[in-house]
This record gives structure tokens, sequence and C-alpha cells, in this order.
């Protein structure tokens, strides 16, 4: 994050898009350790960058925009879509900046369920696809998410949220769809989640998305909100962009034998055999082998769960010393706000740290262990009842949370009285 | 080797797929067999092809048996996950393969949608009149009076004319025959799999475990017989009374 735009607000204000990412007095530090031991093990050939495709430098974007070009960056070549506030401005910068770059598709379907139905069958056809919704089209697309776990198709959904349930408020933010991203699909499986908190993450974290996709061969989901889609902010665009390409050798089984299978495109001739029924590695339905089902559903799992130090990232925010009075878990939009909260307490002459979860799912819960253990009291604010709360306190039980569910962001002084609250109990 | 005979056409079936999971006396035999040897007789290059299907009895006629890419999908959305592999590889030839239910019910927006953009799919929807693998249900093209086990007392609601829905939507060919029908139908595969732009083949087809026994056509023959009677040519049809044409099929191209 380098940022010289934020330096003209040194001080946290009152609104939480208001809050500088970064200063010296308050430092950024990736909060996951194995990071290092696991990348070793990923083929050092399949990772390659490509000069980004806008100017490297600083820009001015809104975070809808810059997840497009970040998208674009990646080489995203597939794109469909349905109109809905607030993510329709991905859609929009997509099919403009598609239109001037060769190879590149953007379909504007009739509705989410076909969106991401194209952007399976696309992925398939050899595509680097992705599709963007909010909260009402994510809960029509959710049966082909689960069809892009089982066959292990490699895709990118984001999900500009709003304010729910229903049609709730769509030009609110909210960030009530935590758990549905997790579990909005049937059956048992992993998937990946991501949630920025800035314009710049949104941009960087969507390139990583494509990679992960890749890499694991499942759908990633991007979990942002109005607040962060709608923000404008500056973002700096790097000089490379990193690749990751997806193994594609046709004479090994798309399906089984390596945790992670290659994937060949369609028309490769490797007589692919795709199916959402429990298969075998080759892909023929094994409908009633129990033999089947279990080894299929366990490497689904354990293929994102093994690499969780390649997947989950996190990050510290004045987390330096030894005992902390209160930490904060926030993520998204509500961790600018909880940054300024720890700016505010620290003023007050409290050790408040954030711990900041970029990756919500697969949940980075030894991070969360750690870091949680250092600190007398823990509060998870969030823009819901508490969905990550219970998340957090799955592995720290006296965690409290603090929730706010009328479609406006929580504040920075909000955060702060809570905190206040939380520490004179 | 004689292109379009049974001996011709085996080379594009996967050796492990047999036996068929078709019930006795199923249609979408022949329609499987119908597909393979309109291929073999225009010398397509079969790994360039790409078949999508959907959840349903026909959405196995291609998966697992064509010896191609074959893409098994959730009920319902064969149509929208082949315009996108269509879409992003061109050079590819694709063909959705789903029953009335899976095509014409949950599917309907999607089908009509892709006629409308006129996406470069072939649609062959093998009509059963009937949900067979769930147990015999209502669908979207049951005749009236027809009994199913969620019509019990015969069926109240009007069907769709599926060929006729599709052309309304802006198919660039549409046509419809039956398994009792095959050479015409063969021909029809034919031009449809040369055409650019979406093509939509409707394909009566027999189930008389779940529709045949219900409905007094109990046997495979008798069904099959069935629409060698009840089908109308577009062509003769111009020369009979609506009287005549009174609880007839009407078959051949709608749009040529």
């Amino acid at each position: 994050m380098s940022s010289n735009l934020w330096n003209l607000y040194p001080k946290c204000k009152q609104q939480g898009s208001r809050i500088a990412l970064q200063d010296a007095g308050c430092q950024e530090r990736e909060a996951g350790s194995q990071m290092s031991e696991e990348t070793t093990s990923i083929p050092s050939n399949r990772w390659t960058s490509a000069p980004s495709l806008l100017k490297p430098g600083p820009f001015f974007m809104q975070g809808d925009e810059a997840c497009a070009e970040g998208a674009i960056a990646a080489g995203c070549n597939y794109y469909a879509g349905y109109p809905i506030t607030p993510a329709s401005e991905i859609m929009e910068r997509i099919c403009q900046r598609f239109a001037g770059l060769p190879g590149r598709v953007f379909m504007q379907m009739e509705d989410e369920i076909a969106s991401i139905a194209s952007v399976v069958g696309a992925s398939w056809a050899g595509a680097r696809a992705m599709t963007a919704t909010s909260g009402p089209g994510l809960s029509l697309m959710l049966e082909n998410i689960g069809y892009a776990i089982i066959t292990e198709t490699p895709c990118v959904v984001v999900d500009v949220q709003r304010a729910g349930p229903g049609t709730g408020q769509a030009t609110r933010p909210g960030q009530g769809d935590v758990m549905q991203a997790r579990w909005g699909a049937h059956g048992d499986y992993e998937i990946i989640v991501i949630s920025p908190w800035s314009v710049q993450e949104l941009y960087d974290e969507t390139i990583r998305a494509f990679n992960l996709a890749d890499r694991f061969r499942v759908p990633v989901m991007l979990l942002t909100e109005e607040g962060v889609g709608h923000l404008r902010e500056s973002l700096r665009i790097p000089e490379q962009t990193p690749f990751y390409s997806r193994l594609t050798d046709p004479t090994r089984p798309p399906f089984g034998e390596a945790e992670v299978p290659p994937m060949p495109a369609f028309g490769a001739g490797a007589k692919l055999l795709v199916t959402g029924s429990t298969h075998d590695a080759w892909g023929y339905r094994k409908t009633v082998s129990s033999e089947a089902q279990a080894t299929l559903v366990e490497r689904l799992a354990s293929k994102i769960l093994n690499h969780r130090g390649e997947i989950e990232r996190t990050h510290t925010h004045c987390c330096d010393e030894e005992e902390l009075d209160v930490l904060l878990v926030a993520y998204g939009f509500t961790a600018r706000s909880a940054l300024g909260a720890v700016r505010l307490a620290r003023e007050a002459g409290i050790k408040a740290g954030l711990l900041r979860l970029t990756t919500l799912w697969p949940f980075p819960e030894e991070t969360v262990r750690r870091v949680a253990a250092r600190a007398r009291r823990v509060l998870v604010p969030e823009m819901n009842r508490g969905q990550m709360l219970r998340e957090v306190q799955r592995v720290t039980p006296q965690t409290t949370g603090y929730h706010r569910t009328d479609g406006e962001v929580i504040t920075a002084s909000e955060v702060w009285a809570a905190v206040r609250k939380e520490l004179a109990a | 080797m004689k292109r379009g005979t049974t001996a011709s056409i085996l080379r594009y079936v996967r050796p492990k797929a047999f036996p068929t999971p078709f019930c006795p006396g199923c249609g979408h035999g022949i329609l499987m067999g119908a597909i393979l040897r309109a291929v073999d007789e225009l010398g397509l290059d079969f790994s360039q092809m790409l078949f999508v299907s959907g959840i349903g009895c026909a959405g196995w006629i291609p998966s697992p048996h064509y010896d191609t890419d074959t893409l098994h999908v959730t009920h319902g959305r064969a149509v929208a996950f082949a315009t996108g592999a269509i879409k992003f590889n061109p050079a590819l030839k694709v063909v959705v393969i789903g029953g009335d239910g899976d095509i014409a019910s949950i599917g309907g927006n999607h089908l009509i949608h892709a006629a409308r953009r006129n996406v470069d799919l072939t649609v062959i929807c093998a009509n059963n009149l009937i949900y067979g693998m769930t147990g015999g249900q209502v669908t979207p093209t049951t005749p009236l009076g027809a009994r199913t086990i969620t019509t019990p007392m015969g069926n109240v609601e009007p069907p769709f004319d599926l060929s006729r829905l599709v052309a309304a939507a802006g198919a660039t060919y549409v046509a419809r025959y039956s398994v009792w029908h095959v050479r015409p139908l063969i021909a029809s595969l034919k031009k449809a799999l040369q055409r650019t732009g979406f093509s939509f083949i409707e394909v009566l087809s027999s189930c008389p475990t779940q529709y045949g026994r219900r409905n007094e056509q109990p046997s495979p023959a008798e069904m099959l017989r069935a629409f060698k009677a009840n089908c109308v040519t577009l062509e003769r049809a111009k020369g009979m009374s609506a009287e005549e044409l009174a609880g007839k099929t009407l078959i051949g191209e709608f749009v040529g």
C-alpha cells in the first residue's frame, strides 16, 4: 500500500472512508507465518509475470473499476454478468475495456444463473473467466458455484455486498453475505473467499483471486461491499502482474490422482468427461459408490486446507507489543474504521491493535488464535449481526462483537466507543 | 467403411460407457445413434465437437457415451454453459442435448434467450412429454388430458409448442421429428449441424416406463406406432382441415 494521497489525512476522521490506511506510527505487517515454506512446494515454472496493461504508477479510481482493471491485468478474457447495484460498474468497465482488447469476450446474460453457467463453460474452453454480482445475484449463482466446486472449475465471482436480506437496500453497504459465501452452495466443500479493504487491495486481490483459482482449480469469491466498491481513492498500478498458468496435461486424469489435477481445455483432444455428479479420476459418473464420493469430497477439501499458507492473507496493524489491551478483528470496509479506532485508542494510551483478515475463507484460525492470545479483549466489528464473530469465537471464545445492520458503515468513533465499553466491562 | 452405419458410428462411443442406463423401449437410444450418424455422414471432426447436457435421462445421451469433450451440467442450464464455451472458442462445434423438463421448463428462459441472440449452438430437445428420471411428473410439453404422477386426473395445463416457441424467439433453423422418423431426423440433424447460428430440433421420444404405461401405450412398439399415426408433415397439413388436424402433431422444418 503506497498512497501519497492519504498523507493529506494524517489524523483519522470520523468517516470510515477518510481513514489513512498507513502511517509510520502504525506498522502494517503480514500476519500469516507459513507463506515462505508453502510457496516452495509450487512448481516454479507455473508462475510468471507480465507487464501491467495500465501504465504503472498512481491512479485515482473507484473500487468496482479497480476490480475490473485487476481482472483485465490478470488476463481475464471472459466476463459474463447481469446488471445489479452496486456491482454494475465492474461489468460496465469490463465491457468498455474489453472492446479494445482482442481475444476478450464480454457477455451480458439473461440472468445471474446464466452468467455463472457461461463462466464455467468458458473456463473449460480455456478462459480466465469471471462474473460479478451482489447478494441477490449470488443467491442465484450458488448452485452453479457448487457445480464449479465439484468439477474443479477455476473462476472468479465478485460479490459487492449490499444491505439484505432479500432486495434489502441496493445502494447501501452490508457484510451479510460472509456465511453465504462460505456455505451457500449445498453439500460439503471448501472455497476461497477474499475481502479487500481498499481500492488498491481490490485491484491486487482480484489478480490474486485469478491465480488462486487456477492454482487450486476452485472458484474464488471476492467479497467486497458497496463501501469499498463505490469508494474512490488512489491506487498504484505495479510494474508487473503475477500470473499462474493452469496445468493442462491431457495424459493425466483431470479429476484425481494429483491433489490439484491438470485441466486441459475443450477442443484439445483430451475427450473430457466433465460432470457435476460424483465421478472418478477420469470423470465417469459414480453415483452409488461410497468410496468415490468420499475420495472426491475429501480431496476437494484437502487441496485447499493443505495449502492454507498460500491462501490465507492477514495483516496486523499496531500489534507489535507482547501484550495488547484490545485486539480488533475486522475485514473489508469495516477494517478501515477499526484502524481509525485503534489510533483513537492509542492516542488515549490504550494498547489497541487490529488484525485484518483479507482471506475470510478458509478462516485463518491459527493466525487469529496466535494474535488473539496476546490480547486481553477481542472485539469484532462488522456490518451484520455477528457472522465472522462466531468464527472468531470458535478459536477465542471470550470475543465480543459490535454490529451495525442499518445499511450505514460503521465509523471509527463508534468502534472506539465499543472498545471503551468493552474495556470498562 | 460406409458412413452412417452402426459399425461406422461405434468409433464415436466410449467403450467403457456401455451398457446404457436407458430403460427398455426408451427412444433416446435411437436419437443417440441418429446424432452420431449425422456427424459421421457429414464427416465432422468429432474431436472439435463439444456436447453439453443437463440433468435428466436425455442428459445421458452424450455423457458418458460420446467419446469427445462432454460437459454434463446442472439441471436446466446446459444452453447457458454452452454459450460460454462457444463464445470463448468459436472454433468448437457445440451441441446441447436435453429433455423437455431440462430444456423447456427449468431451462426455458436460457433457450429463448440463446435463440434470440442467435448463439452458434445446435440444441436438440429429446421431448418425451414427461420427467422420466424423477418418476413421471408433468412437464410443460405434456399434452392436455395426459395422466402423469402429478396429474392423476389428466393434465389441465396447455403445453408449449416448443418448435413454434423457439422459432418465434428467432432461431435460424427449427425442426420437429420423432424417433419413428429416423431418416428425416438424420437429414435434419445434418442440416442443423452445418448451420451457423442457433438451430433447434425437437425430437419426440418414447418413454414407455413413465409416460406410456399411464396413457394406454404400455409397449415401446405401440408408442412408436403412435408417433407414426399422430404426426403429420407440415406439407401434408396444408391440405387438411382443422378437424382433420385435431390431436395431430406437426413435423418438419418450421424454420428452414
